[in-house]
């Protein structure tokens, strides 16, 4: 709480009780690592505060002594070898504090070994495809029709009119809960990249690569992201939405895919 | 023969400018071009303003009013590639070329027909550029960053992008070699290297990063010209290609390009600082081993910008380790900055408004540049309004200050009158206030999860993105004072030679304003320094 006041001061935003909404940080995220780069987060920011207040502080100390007006003669010293060499020792030693730990994250962050599920996700332009590699369900997860209504140019509608307006889909990624998630990308057209916030995953797709990512989500819920790649015209408008829900919910929902599939490739023939 | 040569001397004393467009045209005075580079430069900060504020009002708030999402991505695109290439860099080669001959006592730069040359091609290369926008398809809408797959969508504009750039590149590598032959060989003879003022320095090593990574880029463009065109697949992964090598290649062009552009700032507020707080500049040579550490440290550093591509783990932990190292070489240039100011004895023009606001502002930029240096959390600011609120703070209250900051400190020996300080103030005041309104918000927003280049958003962004629409109206709005100033710069007082009360480079020992030729004979600096104190 304190964390969040201190930040909206500096923003000159005020954090009043109209406003609470108003996410000013970034979430702490469902997963292990989400929390962990929330830390790594927090942490360099709070040392970038402690070195502003000192340097800053400094700075505005003299801004007020050392002026003219006050009288104040100007010394003539241009350099002073021990402040140098302090000034440069003292940050190396904190950037080492700093790159331990996120070192140590950015390992387990790239350790996508043994996953208990695997999704190929595709880009296209402009949505996605999402396709299960040992469960044979795959479909298409593109904006939520309301959202498609509402967002042309004088189209009519008005935004805030539309239940999570550009972060709907029709067909979400529904995935359990407690189970190592690894994520395949991969891209049919141009570079896309899959990024949900409270995951922690920001990963590009890439026609002719197959990038990694994993994640094991903690809490069930329903998590909203959005590509965060460039990539053409309508690169704002291919949501992404994970629903975590308990094993169990989740085997239920592979079922019905399953049987939804097959009476479609029914109906076809 | 001896006469012949004294009159054809004598005759070269008494030529002015010539008269009418053909001065402009034909010039190879430094001046000329200095001052030519200069409003070209601003007329680009106002073409690539207009296309932000396009961009603002859009964004507003939710749902689309304006524009259509392609035209948005062209306005994005299009915006970056004028501010960087049109606004900020022509702006500093403009100071340079007319500072640089004055700092070291030259008579002009070394090399005056390129020197006209490099400055028009711009105009072309700008020209080109931006009839764009007028084609079938429109302007390229990939980012300025190009990346293909992507950029190979672009319609009738992309031959009209490649060249573009190969032009700017072309005009820039001339002015880097010009900047480099002029410094290196044109000194007043006791000018050793280190006694060289900060501005000069820094636009050296810059010559040099330009002279390095110039070609790289244009490299990387004539390679999408040969996919598109030429049946290559350098990046087309069907044909064998691989899109994430220009990813590398472009990077390796750009994280030096980002310190092209503020190099020279550092080099501008450490000209100024100094003069205004009346004491010498603290750490002067190491100041000079900072800038060159960081020049060094640029080419090792590119693939920050592509901890989402899906490198090796150990790839991605060298480049979180370079990056975080580029902190320490920063840090000293702002603790040394904060050393001059101290127990000096400050006044408060706007030159110095804005290089304090420069210091405040661009370590804010560090800040979150050092938080995006931590790859787990990169990962989570990545193409987010994050990164967006993290190079705006470097280049504008940075690179864009500082070259206010420039322009106030040596307008006077410019124009040999004092500028409108009022309206200065103004301006500074203003600008600062709008500059933090527009940008910091978006800090916000990049955490909350907004990916940049996205030219519609989900409700709960709304009010951050709406007080970062007031502030660019305003922060746009307050440049018009800047072109008062200019309009009525020789309406003020006349400026004196020194111009302020503490400055000491060979630049104010010559007349306000500044004749057609100066430093005909080599001035001497200790005969110089001696006389200011």
């Amino acid at each position: 709480m304190i964390r969040k006041s201190l930040l909206s001061v500096l923003g000159l935003t005020g954090a009043s009780a109209a406003h609470a909404d108003w996410a000013l940080n970034m979430p702490k995220g469902i997963t292990e690592l989400s929390a962990e780069t929330y830390d790594l987060h927090m942490m360099v920011f709070w040392w970038c505060v402690a070195i502003g207040i000192v340097v800053f502080g400094v700075m505005i100390f003299s801004l007020f002594k050392h002026r003219k007006s006050v009288g104040a003669e100007p010394a003539s010293f241009s350099h002073s070898t021990t402040a140098e060499v302090l000034w440069t020792a003292i940050p190396c030693v904190i950037l080492l504090i700093m790159a331990v730990p996120a070192a140590e994250t950015m390992i387990r962050l790239e350790d996508s070994r043994d996953p208990d599920v695997s999704i190929v996700v595709t880009g296209y332009q402009w949505k996605w495809h999402y396709k299960y590699q040992d469960e044979g369900v795959e479909f298409y997860s593109s904006l939520a029709l309301p959202s498609v209504e509402a967002r042309p140019k004088q189209s009519g509608v008005d935004p805030f009119s539309v239940e999570n307006y550009l972060l709907e889909v029709d067909r979400p990624l529904v995935v359990p809960r407690g189970k190592k998630v690894r994520l395949l990308m991969t891209s049919n057209d141009v570079n896309h990249a899959w990024y949900v916030p409270e995951l922690a995953i920001k990963k590009d797709a890439i026609p002719g690569i197959i990038n990694e990512a994993w994640f094991r989500a903690e809490e069930t819920g329903t998590f909203r992201g959005q590509c965060a790649e460039l990539c053409g015209k309508d690169h704002g408008y291919m949501p992404i939405v994970v629903e975590v829900v308990e094993a169990d919910a989740y085997q239920a929902w592979v079922d019905t895919r399953k049987a939804g599939d097959a009476q479609v490739a029914q109906m076809e023939k | 023969m001896t006469t012949a040569v004294a009159d054809s001397h004598e005759a070269h004393e008494d030529h002015g400018p010539a008269k009418g467009l053909t001065r402009w045209l034909f010039t190879t005075n430094h001046k000329d071009i200095g001052t030519m580079y200069l409003i070209f430069s601003l007329v680009m900060f106002f073409v690539g303003g207009a296309m932000a504020l396009i961009i603002r009002s859009e964004l507003a708030t939710p749902g689309l009013q304006f524009v259509h999402p392609e035209f948005f991505n062209q306005m994005t695109t299009v915006h970056a590639l004028v501010m960087v290439f049109g606004a900020v860099m022509p702006a500093f080669v403009g100071l340079a070329n007319w500072m640089i001959p004055m700092m070291i006592g030259a008579p002009d730069m070394a090399l005056p027909r390129m020197n006209n040359w490099s400055f028009w091609i711009l105009p072309v290369a700008f020209g080109m550029l931006i009839s764009t926008l007028f084609m079938p398809g429109g302007a390229p809408a990939s980012g300025w960053t190009m990346y293909p797959p992507l950029v190979l969508q672009t319609g009738d504009a992309f031959p009209f992008l490649i060249f573009s750039v190969h032009l700017m590149g072309l005009s820039s590598i001339m002015g880097a070699i010009n900047i480099i032959v002029t410094i290196l060989n044109m000194r007043a003879p006791d000018m050793w290297l280190l006694k060289m003022p900060m501005f000069v320095w820094t636009w050296l090593i810059t010559a040099y990063l330009l002279i390095a990574v110039m070609p790289v880029l244009a490299g990387a463009v004539t390679m999408l010209l040969t996919d598109q065109f030429f049946g290559t697949s350098f990046f087309l992964a069907a044909g064998g290609g691989d899109p994430v090598m220009f990813q590398h290649i472009f990077w390796f062009f750009g994280h030096p390009e980002v310190y092209i552009m503020i190099l020279p700032a550092f080099g501008v507020v450490s000209e100024i600082i100094p003069t205004f707080s009346r004491k010498p500049l603290f750490g002067h040579d190491s100041m000079v081993y900072a800038a060159s550490c960081i020049a060094f440290l640029s080419f090792i550093v590119w693939a920050h910008h592509m901890f989402t591509v899906g490198m090796p783990l150990s790839g991605q932990l060298f480049f979180m380790f370079a990056t975080m190292l580029i902190a320490v070489p920063t840090g000293v240039k702002i603790f040394n900055w904060v050393a001059t100011m101290w127990r000096g004895a400050m006044t408060f023009e706007t030159p110095m408004l804005f290089s304090l606001a420069f210091v405040f502002l661009f370590t804010i930029g560090g800040f979150s540049g050092l938080m995006l240096a931590v790859a787990p959390a990169d990962i989570q600011y990545h193409d987010t309004y994050f990164v967006v609120a993290h190079f705006h703070y470097v280049l504008v209250p940075g690179s864009i200050f500082a070259l206010m900051a420039g322009a106030y400190y040596w307008l006077p020996k410019w124009t040999g009158h004092m500028y409108n300080e009022t309206a200065g103030k103004w301006h500074f005041w203003l600008s600062t206030i709008f500059v933090n309104l527009t940008f910091f918000p978006m800090h916000f927003l990049g955490l909350a999860g907004m990916p940049r280049r996205i030219p519609d958003y989900s409700t709960q962004f709304t009010d951050f993105n709406t007080m970062a629409s007031v502030g660019a109206i305003g922060f746009g709005v307050s440049q018009l004072i800047f072109v008062y100033v200019l309009l009525t710069a020789k309406k003020g007082a006349h400026a004196t030679d020194r111009v302020w009360e503490a400055p000491r480079g060979l630049e104010w020992t010559v007349p306000s304003p500044a004749p057609y030729h100066t430093f005909d004979t080599p001035p001497k600096l200790r005969v110089a320094q001696e006389s200011f104190e």
